[in-house]
């Protein structure tokens, strides 16, 4: 029988990989039995959808190039006009 | 479709009218204000030479991102080769955070109490979940963002970064136990 610790290892690695059969048995037995398990892997595919929004979002948080920053690039800019 | 104003190719008016965009989109995957003002200035640069314009703010902004991806990923790839490899092992592992001796759960998981979907509505929720992963170690940082924020798949992220499969599991897996914990205590759990 597999500990937690190991099955909670095996949902992250079903997330980035098709596991092998025998791993896959496993994971699926622990989790029937398991509600903590369950409520982990639940949370890894939330986490997973939430990511997959995030990742899409132009402006994900407000952050402002500094004065300094935003000259530098101008002048780049312009250099190679 | 309106003519293309003149001034809409103006670098100087992309700067004020993108920049601020664009670094935040970079620096949410870079991590570092110095790398996120490069890659802007290469991603404006590398637009400039491409000599194309647009009808539309909106539209400029896309493909500005989109070239922005790519330098993202170029710089990232970059970065991992130019810093030595630690010892997976001796990596910061969350596991013991969680797990007890017999690898039981120490510190049990309790359901999100909330639609993922509808949350992503609220600013705040974004905020920190990006401040979550910012939290990550660096090399966790850059395998998780090509990975999950990226989208790029297994076989890319081992190649680019020069890992084996079985550590990138295992380093994913420590990404992902922190970001849940810290989603849980930051924002699931300031909730209830």
């Amino acid at each position: 029988m597999r500990t937690c610790k190991e099955i909670s290892k095996l949902v992250s690695e079903s997330l980035d990989r098709e596991l092998p059969l025998r791993e896959r048995m496993a994971m699926r037995l622990h989790l029937m039995m398991c509600s903590l398990c369950r409520t982990y892997s639940h949370q890894m595919r939330q986490l997973r959808s939430v990511l997959k929004k995030a990742s899409d979002v132009e402006t994900p948080t407000e952050q402002t190039l500094s004065e300094e920053a935003r000259l530098r690039i101008k002048q780049a800019l312009k250099k190679e006009e | 479709m309106a003519e293309v104003s003149p001034t809409e190719l103006d670098p100087e008016v992309w700067v004020d009218e993108h920049g601020d965009a664009l670094y935040s989109y970079a620096l949410s995957r870079l991590n570092n204000p110095a790398s996120a003002e490069d890659v802007v200035q290469e991603t404006l640069l590398a637009a400039l030479k491409s000599g194309k314009s647009f009808s539309g703010r909106s539209s400029a902004r896309t493909w500005l991102i989109g070239i922005l991806r790519h330098k993202i990923v170029d710089l990232i790839r970059k970065e991992s080769r130019e810093q030595p490899h630690e010892e997976i092992e001796t990596a910061e592992s969350p596991e013991e955070e969680f797990f007890d001796r017999k690898g039981r759960w120490g510190i049990k998981p309790v359901e999100w109490q909330v639609n993922p979907g509808k949350i992503l509505e609220q600013k705040e929720f974004m905020a920190v979940l990006f401040q979550c992963m910012e939290h990550l170690p660096d090399r966790l940082h850059r395998l998780f963002v090509l990975r999950e924020l990226e989208d790029q798949d297994s076989d890319f992220v081992c190649k680019e970064l020069g890992i084996t499969p079985t550590n990138l599991w295992v380093m994913l897996h420590r990404a992902r136990m922190r970001l849940r914990g810290c989603l849980t205590e930051n924002w699931f759990g300031a909730n209830e």
